[in-house]
């Protein structure tokens, strides 16, 4: 707890005047943070994404992806459940049944075969969905961009964690660190794609993932958002 | 054979050829245009050994010829400008669109050059056919995790459908770039935000000719 508030004051220290982004009112500290993580990321987790891509063939990493995908799926069904949509929420679990049984504890992913698509929800998107605004962007140390409905809800996404369960902090701090390093692993290419593109990587970020957010609450349909004074008058062609 | 029907058929050949290819661009469905190119674009480079290898310049040659003629930048480079965009002159627009150009290739290779084998699932467009602003949805799958959807939003011209904007995991690109444009735009001008492209531009071709 200690690092964090003197990473916070660290940061603060950084802050940027001028003017800000609404969205973003915390950007002096959110800069800094970035900042600590992309040094993290450089130094430890990207490294070893690329180390475990060049040492584990595909098959294998298929695998992993498979397998901490089919425990995920259980919330995921549960928030498709709490968020009303009772097909989907069956759907998951279907994928759940048919995964860890027919698909070998998950690492074989028959549902999606089947016709049972994969879904993408959280405790994030489910208080979206509820109603609740995104309120300012965060970067968490460690973990990345959030917000703050967002950050509330990861902290609910970590408690319900399958992976909270496991019996001996060998076993389970060993798949918290495979999961994370099979995610990294998956995210190289997005991430060499965002350096390339962006002219400044903080903001291209912030602006995809509230982006992202916001079409995965309303699952990719968001309704139209009218931002006249940023429409130029005609548009060239 | 007699020389009749040998020229029948020959003729037959000539005719039929004429009509397997390809409509010209404009009377194209949107949806279909987007297949076709995709397809093409995804049969070449499966075949292209050096491209697969990394040769980059070969890959933004390839999506040079082929996709690029379906893109409108100047649409795309108004629409991520916003309101700055009005401020420019027409040099500068020009300017701007060619370095927005450039910038958009060069990531479109990079996301090309990342695709592996994923299945794509190309959706019914749905749309009245007088529309003539549409969004045609194409999905990437892969096992174990959810499709990403890839939406091109396209509008009809006279030279043909065209691509707007595209939109990966429904974020815009052509929005992503409007608070970042914006920002340098207050900052150093719209002659700074061009300053600005072609500095990035040099460096990311720079670092491709280290490689």
């Amino acid at each position: 707890m200690r690092c964090w508030v003197l990473i916070a004051a660290l940061a603060a220290g950084c802050a940027t005047t001028g003017e800000g982004d609404p969205r973003d009112p915390l950007e002096g500290i959110n800069r800094g943070i970035y900042r600590f993580n992309d040094k993290v990321d450089q130094a430890v987790a990207k490294p070893v994404a690329t180390a475990y891509r060049k040492a584990v063939p595909g098959e294998i990493r298929d695998r992993v992806r498979n397998f901490f995908g089919n425990l995920g799926d259980v919330f995921i069904g549960v928030n498709n459940f709490l968020q009303g949509k009772f097909a989907d929420g069956a759907n998951d679990w279907a994928r759940v049944a048919f995964n860890t049984t027919i698909g070998l504890l998950g690492i074989h992913d028959v549902a999606t075969d089947m016709g049972y698509e994969k879904h993408n929800e959280d405790f994030g998107q489910t208080f979206g969905r509820w109603g609740a605004g995104s309120g300012p962007y965060l970067v968490l140390p460690f973990l990345g961009s959030s917000t703050l409905r967002d950050g509330l809800g990861t902290s609910i996404d970590m408690y319900t964690d399958p992976l909270g369960e496991v019996r001996g902090y060998h076993t389970q701090y060993g798949l918290w660190g495979l999961r994370l390093t099979q995610t990294r692993a998956d995210l190289l290419e997005a991430s060499r794609i965002l350096e390339e593109a962006a002219l400044d990587k903080y903001v291209f970020q912030r602006d995809a993932y509230l982006q992202r957010r916001r079409s995965l609450v309303y699952d990719g349909r968001p309704p139209r958002e009218k931002e006249p004074e940023d429409e130029p008058d005609n548009k060239a062609r | 054979m007699n020389p009749i029907t040998r020229l029948a058929s020959a003729l037959g050949m000539v005719l039929g050829l004429a009509f397997a290819l390809p409509a010209p661009a404009q009377d194209i469905a949107p949806d279909q245009l987007v297949k076709t190119v995709t397809m093409e674009v995804v049969d070449l480079i499966s075949k292209d050994k050096e491209i697969r290898s990394g040769n980059r310049a070969k890959l933004i040659e390839l999506i040079d010829a082929k996709v690029l003629p379906h893109f409108n930048f100047a649409a795309m480079t108004a629409l991520a400008l916003g309101q700055s965009w009005n401020k420019a002159n027409a040099e500068q627009k020009k300017r701007l669109t060619e370095e927005f150009r450039t910038l958009l290739v060069r990531t479109y290779a990079s996301a090309l050059a990342a695709y592996s084998d994923q299945k794509l699932d190309f959706r019914p467009l749905r749309a009245k056919p007088s529309d003539t602003d549409v969004t045609v949805q194409v999905r990437v799958l892969q096992q174990g995790t959810q499709p990403v959807p890839i939406d091109y939003s396209m509008e009809k011209t006279a030279a043909g459908w065209k691509v707007y904007d595209v939109m990966v995991g429904g974020v815009s690109l052509v929005a992503n770039y409007r608070t970042e444009f914006n920002n340098v735009v207050r900052e150093s001008g719209i002659d700074g935000l061009v300053k600005n492209l072609h500095v990035k531009n040099g460096s990311l071709a720079a670092a491709a000719e280290k490689k």
